[in-house]
């Protein structure tokens, strides 16, 4: 019987795999300039954040998780030493 | 001035070095003057494809950094005397590529061959950039697999953002090269069929070129597969798509129909 299967009922792969393609990739090409957007959102992070605390460009991390219901914007931002947390208007 | 034809794919070892070096002995056999270029720092092997591996002396980048001149560096194919090939460097230095060196390299190539084919590392980084820079063409070399169509896909985006033509506002020429293309499993609805891949990437078809093994045993003498046994499904595939890119009209024959075993044969004498 396996055998039986395996020579004359096994499903062919091909219409899978377009099948995945046409849905991956339609989501990716959504985020076309999906890089760019995250460069920018990156700069406009690391300059709010440069206001008031020093930070370093390569410190400041930023992450899409793409989902169907919801995607989550991840940001993580190092800071050297500890943060006062007393507003310090040098400028 | 030359056309800028640029073999890419984003994915590695789906035979955009193969493919260099079939389509530019394949114009080259023309009569037209050609130089296949290896952007792949660190890692070239064109010059093994090509046989030429033993008269590497200089390379792209001694010409780059000012250690040899561009005409010393180039090296004049013994089968074809109007390819040439422009060796890449074994330097670790990723950085050793400078888009001020490439700008120059390109330019003066160009001006004095008809054809400029330069050949991508795999990847999206730096290299594969610079690769695809000057392009007037693209070659997106694509195996009916998965991962080597998504990876295209990512590489025909970067081709319309990352380019002079792109910066310019005009758009690279791109021609997708179906590579590894088995028929018979296609046919059996195990592997995506041309229609699919062309489908989902929606580009226009520059050729298909059957699984073989021609490739293997041309690369294994360094003889570029299209004129190492010109009778080979893969060589007339690689010389229909040469054709193609001078403009001329080739019937896109589905390669690799099923070879007769000894009994097959016999059968087709017998009837």
């Amino acid at each position: 019987m396996t055998l039986w299967k395996k020579w004359f009922s096994s499903a062919s792969s091909a219409p899978q795999a377009r099948e995945r393609l046409q849905i991956l990739l339609s989501h990716e090409r959504q985020v076309v300039g999906g890089d760019d957007l995250l460069a920018s959102l990156r700069e406009d992070i690391l300059a709010a954040v440069a206001k008031r605390v020093p930070c370093d460009r390569d410190t400041v991390k930023v992450r899409l998780e793409r989902g169907a219901p919801l995607s989550i914007l991840e940001i993580e931002v190092e800071i050297r030493g500890n943060v006062e947390l007393v507003l310090n208007q040098a400028a | 001035m030359a056309k800028i034809i640029t073999v890419t794919s984003g994915k590695g070892g789906v035979g955009k070095t193969t493919t260099t070096a079939a389509i530019g002995a394949a114009l080259a056999r023309t009569g037209d003057s050609v130089v296949v270029v290896d952007f792949d720092v660190g890692l070239r092997n064109l010059d093994l494809i090509m046989g030429a591996e033993r008269r590497v002396v200089y390379d792209f980048v001694n010409v780059i950094q000012g250690d040899a001149r561009l005409p010393q560096a180039l090296i004049r194919d013994k089968r074809v005397e109007t390819l040439f090939l422009l060796p890449a460097s074994q330097t670790r230095d990723k950085d050793a590529l400078t888009e001020e060196g490439v700008d120059k390299v390109i330019g003066d190539l160009s001006r004095h061959f008809d054809w400029v084919i330069c050949d991508s590392p795999a990847g999206i980084e730096r290299g594969a950039t610079l690769a695809m820079r000057h392009a007037d063409i693209a070659i997106v070399v694509t195996n009916p697999e998965v991962s080597s169509v998504r990876d295209s896909d990512r590489i025909v985006g970067i081709l319309d953002a990352k380019t002079l033509k792109a910066e310019r506002g005009e758009t690279v020429d791109k021609r997708l090269l179906l590579t590894r293309y088995d028929p018979i499993r296609a046919a059996r609805g195990d592997m995506l069929k041309t229609e699919d891949v062309l489908e989902i990437l929606s580009l226009p078809l520059l050729g298909i070129v059957p699984e073989s093994h021609d490739v293997l045993r041309a690369s294994n003498f360094g003889v570029p597969v299209s004129i190492h046994d010109p009778e080979s499904a893969p060589a007339r595939a690689y010389v229909d798509a040469a054709r193609r890119l001078k403009g001329e009209t080739v019937a896109m024959e589905i390669p690799g129909k099923p070879r007769l075993g000894f009994f097959g044969k016999f059968l087709r004498r017998a009837a």
